[in-house]
């Protein structure tokens, strides 16, 4: 297992409705727990992960969702198994429309 | 999307939040120990195993058809829906809050491969103690009623704790036993069970073949909306008759188990039980609909 960290400081979208999650923790899936919280404006991502050593691919998985959406006061916590880079990225897009009400 | 397009929602395929959304009134399904408290396993992370935040079961009350409900969900996605100690600490407490708010009903979607054996006796003292906490709810009078239709079936402690209930509900995808395919293959080698063979499977473990032997009260098709009409069903039936088990269902139910034994114990092949038991086209038996079904088995089924 591997535990890794990102936070993001120039986010504009704040989130307002109670904890989500979405996906299970199941082979190549993941499950994505987005809750918003007081970070002076920050958006945090924590991710334990059964794949290690992918730090530099999640860094830019987390970049690109980062610029998708720009939230802000916003952490997201994900236990995954193994899931692919597009797999992260449409779980965590559903995460935050179902915040948002659009999922 | 699926209720816009109004088709039929496959339960076996949801997962186990989607199914509390759509088997209960829509947004009437309030968590008890919701993922964002992170009540996760303590077992899990010390074997560098990935965990859930929920630990693989959703608890809570719901509404079904105006009536409150506590219910509780396990994902067969996470670990085969194997009850850890977090897992069955969550519906032992979930059956006792039933017995102190003298609720309704319990309605269990269960989905498990049984005792998360990472776990070992913690899950093992959970299974035991969600089997308890079961009967004690019965016992105050809180009907239980369980479904199966996820595709990780019932098996082993969770099949126990499922034939402790009130009512069981099973969809033909569902399948409900003590020991899994691979585990009778394991232990007693392929000539006994070929756990591959998956026809032979459904047609052992599968809901057809449970609601023929008595083992589950009603049979329904995959669809989230038929689980939802039968539990509703089931609900307002155990309202109007005890709860408790007693003694004489006990002794009936060992009776039936005795006669099962004495009257199909020789016999190699579900297909041959249904022979036996005069069932029309008994070959034909996997491959008629759920209404076509439970019309040919209307006579002939046990505990009918």
């Amino acid at each position: 297992m591997e535990t890794l960290n990102y936070r993001f400081e120039d986010g504009t979208q704040r989130l307002k409705s109670a904890p989500q999650v979405v996906g299970v923790v199941g082979s190549g899936n993941l499950e994505v727990l987005i809750e918003p919280a007081a970070l002076d404006g920050a958006c945090t991502i924590e991710i334990t992960t059964a794949a290690v050593g992918f730090g530099p691919i999640w860094q830019a998985v987390m970049h690109d969702f980062h610029q998708r959406w720009l939230l802000a006061d916003a952490r997201i916590s994900i236990n995954d198994m193994g899931a692919t880079p597009a797999v992260v990225s449409l779980r965590m897009d559903q995460a935050v429309q179902t915040m948002l009400g659009e999922a | 999307m699926n209720q816009v397009l109004n088709r039929p929602v496959s339960y076996q395929e949801a997962s186990a939040r989607e199914r509390l959304q759509q088997m209960f009134d829509p947004g009437s399904f309030e968590e008890f120990l919701p993922p964002s408290e992170r009540v996760i396993s303590p077992h899990l992370a010390q074997l560098n195993a990935p965990v859930a935040f929920d630990d693989g079961v959703a608890v809570g009350r719901a509404m079904l058809g105006g009536v409150a409900v506590y219910t509780a969900a396990q994902e067969g996605g996470f670990m085969g829906g194997a009850v850890g100690e977090v897992h069955g600490a969550k519906l032992v407490g979930l059956l006792r809050r039933a017995v102190t708010d003298k609720i309704a009903a319990v309605v269990l979607l269960v989905e498990s491969g049984g005792v998360r054996l990472h776990e070992a006796n913690a899950g093992l003292i959970a299974v035991s103690e969600v089997m308890r906490a079961l009967l004690d709810a019965r016992a105050a009078g809180i009907p239980v009623i369980v479904l199966v239709g996820g595709s990780n079936g019932a098996f082993g402690g969770m099949g126990i704790v499922t034939r402790c209930a009130n009512v069981v509900i099973m969809s033909e995808e569902g399948r409900l036993a003590m020991s899994g395919p691979e585990v009778i293959e394991t232990a007693n080698g392929v000539e006994e069970f070929d756990s591959r063979d998956r026809a032979l499977v459904w047609r052992s473990t599968g809901g057809k073949h449970r609601y023929l032997m008595g083992d589950c009260q009603r049979i329904v098709a995959d669809d989230v909306k038929a689980f939802r009409a039968a539990a509703q069903e089931a609900v307002a039936a155990c309202s109007r008759q005890p709860a408790a088990l007693s003694l004489e269902a006990l002794e009936a139910e060992q009776k039936m188990l005795d006669e099962r034994l004495s009257r199909f114990g020789s016999l190699r092949d579900p297909v041959d039980i249904w022979t036996a038991m005069q069932m029309p086209q008994a070959g034909n038996i996997p491959m008629l609909d759920v209404d076509s079904f439970i019309a040919a088995a209307a006579t002939r089924r046990q505990g009918a």
